[in-house]
């Protein structure tokens, strides 16, 4: 070896030689020539989002009650920014310069942040106006990264039903992590159908790619639009709401609080689900939202509250028709039963009251004329049957009714916040009387009183298990899914374990409750021509005046609607509770107010229990 | 385990080269699968996760290599090289098809490219055949046999349609140049190999014209700068009057025919003076003039109307021109705009634009250097460039101190298969060679790549361990 190969160096200089040239050629490519560096420019692709319509919603007759209307947001890619012509900016924006100087610093403060990010476009004006859009479209080309992505925002064709279609709002950092379909800036449903339902109403969204240039002015699909993915609308959905009986309700409710639910017993669809006070669903729309939101959300009276779900109020005497079938169906009491009634219960120094009438009355007459000693007799004697052996067992029978009759837990109802209501058990009584307690400790139970809390959809889901005869469906607001079927919970039968034969005498009693002129509570709620059964109520209350309740169902033979009305502060129920179901009940049968009854239905618009009162 | 011996000798400088190309080569493989539009930090099913194993298994590719005795590679090379012909062969069968080659095993998750194993087992079969004692490329039956050695993997992997790994096997000519082979045939072949690609790519008149330059050097070189000069003259005429010709009768100007009667015309005036003067040397370098010329428009004539579409589709799909949904030289276009808008010192780490959203195609693996060149500028393709000739310079210095011939003609044979792809990669991202998807060594993603790579090189560091012995 020791010299040199010649050929050596040959390969070697082919090697370097190479190497030059393709220096020689990456300068002349990267460094001299600065065409590619436009073309790159040129270049640059711009992910759309095509937001989907969101799915209509109508009413069980087909009536459109939400839909959408166009909506503009104003995007940004920060990258893409150049010096901006300030004045024509603001004027089409409609903003002062302070307002814009404050927008880019949010920009810049979420850049450094990393909130968002500098190539892809995040939101910089929300929502414009069609004026500011018209105006802004024409000029956008001058501003340099920016431009307008459209999507969709609601239209409430009505302005009712608020708390059962829930609002749209933006997806919040929980939402985004849980579901990966979000992005930030998206919109969702927050309450209501529009959550319960988001995953069937928000369709699926679309990516557009375009090219754009650098003065961000779009040149054309990427690639033939081979990687666009079209938007899926969402699905239409029919709700089993009567948006006429649910205007009705609400303007029949309108300076009042409380709640009305109805039913068709025969499939647990909600006929109507007032909650007052209320509020316009379109306050909540676009722009306005956030203001509105805070003014709605510091009221005093709590309109946002959805009483109908959320509510818990003791029943009063409208849980007396419980009372009676459980009595029933234990073999405590027949219809012919009697008890004594002494203007109240009386035990050694124990007296419950009760108003003043004729004793003693059978059990048709006791629900009619709602005597609360013959309640505490059934109570007590259910509870102190022999076979029981303790108070506690005897108690945990009782309840056990209840629950089968839908209290104490969530019905199942598709709206996300229900409560459960409350019934005690005997758990509970042993904590509070440190286990020394009897039926009579409890007693109050017997007529919808003491511990005992139900939600308004709970106590109209009682009256349509009494109309149906032993059964419900859960309550439930849907109707038919586009393309889909229904949840199956809502097809399923619970039987709440008493005998179709007991129900007689109490739907007997409820008749004559509303029928009967020497013992009727509820003549209040007599419509000429329908056979209505209602039971009033009249719930003691710690905080103020009596609740004025009511339930109701007719006709008598094959209901069509079963309803509870709850009026805070109402006092007796003959008073709101009852005119007020009265008037839903024939509204929905017959579609209109018979004359002669328009003096009450003009004395429940013009009721005002809220306002003068403090 | 490791001897220390071992150890002590290991070329440090080449091991240290090579990390750094493997690390750079995973920072853009992570780039490249990096998207702006959804950051993530890392994700384990991305390809610089699965990269990253795949280099864990090539270090211990590389404790393997380094406790099997040198001997061993001489000892094995033929069996080697029978059982890649043999896997090359058998795949045809029995692999998957991937790109419309078929060229991959598939065994459950594990894909393994058979022509990996084969470029190492050729690689280590040439260096012992030449090594054999009396060994000469001018001997027939020696030359047949490392002909024959050759082809047979270079046949089944055009077989397999996997015609840019066979164009690898070309570049041992190189080794076989250092080794005695002939410089002419090399370079004839070398030239016919870049001119036949070249009339696909580029128009005829232009390759013409560039042949006709190189002559006019020689003539220059070799006779006397009076004749180039008058011969040119009347080159230029003859194409100006044939010009003006077109111009009086029709619209279109037909440059091949042009160029090709104004070099008759010259090259009648330089045979009549070499006749008169007695100058044996023009006649060889006209005869390589037509040689070329008809080389030329033969090649453009044999594919536009001896070939089938199906196989000038298959041509097509060898340039790169097919899977292009934007026409022809579409990628090769959004190749350099990303290399070229990198700029001086580039875009700056993930800052790429142009390598993310698919405007260039195989973003990881073939045009790997495209974001090397967007997101680091010349900067970057400089030392990239430069880490690969220092590689290579390093490897040719390396075979040159080994005492035994196959230690250094396999180390030849690494630095040029090294160098094919280097050539061949670097040169398509920059529209400087034809699309041919292979890929840059240690760069772009992928296992079998990957460990191919580093199994030849560090075969090579093993021999070179033991350089002053005599492996046999």
């Amino acid at each position: 070896m020791g010299n040199i190969n010649k050929r050596s160096i040959v390969i070697a200089l082919i090697f370097i030689s190479l190497a030059l040239t393709f220096v020689l050629k990456l300068f002349n490519l990267q460094v001299y020539d600065p065409s590619y560096k436009s073309y790159a420019e040129n270049n640059t692709r711009r992910e759309i989002v095509t937001f989907p319509a969101r799915g209509l919603v109508y009413d069980r007759n087909n009536n459109l009650i939400v839909s959408n209307q166009a909506d503009y947001d104003l995007m940004v890619v920060p990258r893409e920014l150049k010096s901006l012509d300030t004045t024509s900016f603001c004027n089409a924006l409609e903003i002062t310069k302070e307002e814009l100087v404050e927008l880019f610093d949010k920009m810049r403060t979420k850049l450094k942040y990393r909130k968002i990010s500098a190539i892809k476009p995040s939101i910089f004006y929300k929502q414009l106006s069609a004026k500011q859009y018209g105006y802004l479209q024409e000029k956008l080309y001058k501003y340099d990264g920016f431009f307008v992505q459209r999507r969709t925002l609601r239209n409430y064709e009505y302005p009712y039903a608020a708390h059962i279609l829930g609002y749209i709002g933006e997806v919040g950092s929980k939402d985004l992590k849980r579901d990966k379909y979000y992005t930030k800036g998206d919109y969702h449903g927050i309450n209501g159908i529009e959550s319960t339902y988001e995953n069937n109403l928000r369709g699926e969204k679309g990516y557009k790619y375009v090219l754009v240039d650098v003065h961000g002015r779009e040149k054309g699909a990427f690639r033939d639009g081979k990687f666009d993915i079209p938007a899926v609308a969402g699905k239409d959905i029919n709700l089993t709401l009567d948006i006429d009986l649910q205007a009705y309700g609400e303007e029949l409710m309108q300076n009042k609080i409380g709640a009305i639910v109805a039913i068709e017993p025969s499939t647990g669809e909600l006929l109507s689900m007032v909650s007052s006070p209320n509020y316009n669903p379109n306050l909540l729309v676009g722009k306005q939202r956030a203001g509105n939101f805070s003014k709605l959300s510091t009221d005093s009276l709590k309109p946002l509250y959805n009483r109908p779900i959320m509510a818990w109020y003791p029943p009063g005497s409208t849980f007396k028709t419980v009372q009676a079938l459980i009595g029933l169906q234990e073999g405590v009491i027949t219809p012919n039963s009697k008890f004594e009634c002494y203007s109240g219960y009386n035990v050694g120094r124990f007296h419950l009251g009760c108003h003043h009438h004729y004793s003693p009355l059978n059990l048709r007459q006791s629900i009619a004329n709602s005597c609360n000693a013959y309640y505490c007799n059934v109570f007590r004697y259910v509870i102190d049957q022999p076979k029981n052996g303790t108070v506690q067992n005897g108690f945990e029978l009782w309840k056990d009714y209840l629950v089968r009759f839908g209290f104490g837990y969530k019905l199942g109802v598709d709206f996300a916040n229900e409560n459960r209501g409350f019934v005690p058990n005997s758990k509970t009584f042993d904590k509070i009387y440190n286990k020394s307690w009897s039926s009579l400790t409890v007693v109050s139970m017997a007529i919808g009183q003491g511990e005992l809390l139900i939600t308004p959809i709970q106590m109209a889901n009682m009256s349509a298990t009494i109309a149906n005869r032993g059964y419900y469906y859960t309550p439930h607001i849907i109707k038919s899914i586009e393309n889909d079927t229904v949840p199956s919970r809502f097809l399923e039968k619970h039987e709440t374990g008493i005998d179709t034969t007991h129900f007689a005498p109490v739907i007997d009693g409820m008749e004559m409750a509303v029928w009967n002129d020497e013992l009727g509570t509820a003549r209040m709620a007599r419509i000429p021509g329908i056979s209505i059964c209602g039971k009033t109520g009249t719930a003691q209350n710690p905080h103020g005046k009596d609740h004025s309740v009511f339930i109701a169902f007719a006709p008598k033979d094959d209901p069509k609607i079963a309803i509870a009305v709850y009026v805070e502060n109402g006092g007796y129920g003959s008073t709101w509770a009852a005119p007020i179901a009265g008037l839903m009940v024939e509204k929905y049968l017959n579609k209109e107010i018979q004359p002669s009854r328009e003096w009450i239905e003009k004395r429940m618009l013009e009721g005002d229990l809220i306002h003068g009162k403090k | 385990m490791v001897k220390n011996s071992t150890i002590k000798n290991i070329d440090w400088i080449t091991v240290i080269l090579y990390l750094i190309l493997v690390a750079f080569g995973w920072i853009n493989i992570y780039a490249a699968n990096y998207n702006p539009e959804n950051p993530v930090f890392f994700d384990p099913n991305k390809e610089y996760a699965k990269q990253l194993i795949w280099f864990g298994l090539s270090l211990f590719i590389i404790w393997i290599l380094f406790i099997t005795d040198s001997k061993f590679y001489v000892a094995f090379s033929y069996f080697l090289y029978g059982l890649s012909v043999f896997l090359l062969f058998s795949v045809i069968f029995l692999g998957k098809e991937i790109n419309g080659a078929k060229s991959w095993f598939e065994l459950g998750p594990v894909r393994f490219q058979p022509v990996e194993l084969a470029k190492v087992a050729t690689a280590l079969t040439v260096s012992r055949i030449i090594s054999n004692y009396g060994f000469s490329f001018k001997k027939r039956k020696d030359l047949l046999k490392i002909i024959a050695v050759w082809m047979a993997p270079v046949v089944c992997i055009l077989l397999q349609n996997d015609t840019g790994s066979a164009l690898v096997f070309f570049v041992l000519a190189l080794p076989f140049y250092r080794e005695g082979f002939s410089g002419n045939v090399l370079i004839l072949a070398v030239i016919g190999a870049v001119v036949s690609v070249f009339t696909i790519i580029y128009p005829n008149y232009l390759i013409l014209s560039s042949i006709i330059v190189v002559i006019a050097l020689i003539l220059m070189y070799k006779t006397n700068l009076k004749l180039v000069a008058i011969s040119l003259a009347i080159g230029i005429a003859t194409l100006l009057l044939g010009l003006a010709i077109y111009a009086a009768i029709e619209k279109e100007y037909f440059w091949e025919l042009l160029i090709v009667v104004a070099t008759l015309a010259s090259s009648t005036y330089i045979l009549v003076v070499g006749i008169k003067k007695r100058q044996k040397v023009v006649y060889p370098i006209l005869m390589f003039l037509w040689g070329a010329i008809i080389f030329t428009l033969s090649t453009d004539y044999f594919i536009e109307e001896i070939l089938s579409e199906y196989q000038r589709t298959r041509i097509n799909v060898l340039l790169g021109f097919k899977d292009d949904p934007l026409g022809a030289g579409y990628n090769v276009n959004q190749s350099k705009i990303a290399i070229g808008s990198g700029g001086l010192t580039g875009k700056g780490y993930l800052q790429g634009t142009q390598t993310k959203f698919n405007f260039v195609p195989e973003q990881s693996t073939d045009f790997i250097y495209c974001t090397v060149g967007e997101e680091w500028g010349f900067v970057g393709t400089t030392a990239v460039i430069a880490l690969f000739l220092i590689l290579m310079l390093r490897l040719i210095i390396l075979a040159e101190k080994q005492h035994s011939t196959f230690s250094r003609v396999y180390g030849y044979c690494v630095a040029s298969i090294f160098f094919f792809h280097f050539a061949i990669n670097i040169g398509m991202t920059i529209g400087l060679a034809p699309v041919i998807g292979i890929p840059l060594p240690f760069f772009s993603y992928g296992g079998s790549s990957l460990w191919g790579f580093t199994t030849l090189l560090f075969i090579f560091l093993k021999l070179d361990t033991n350089r002053t012995e005599l492996i046999r």
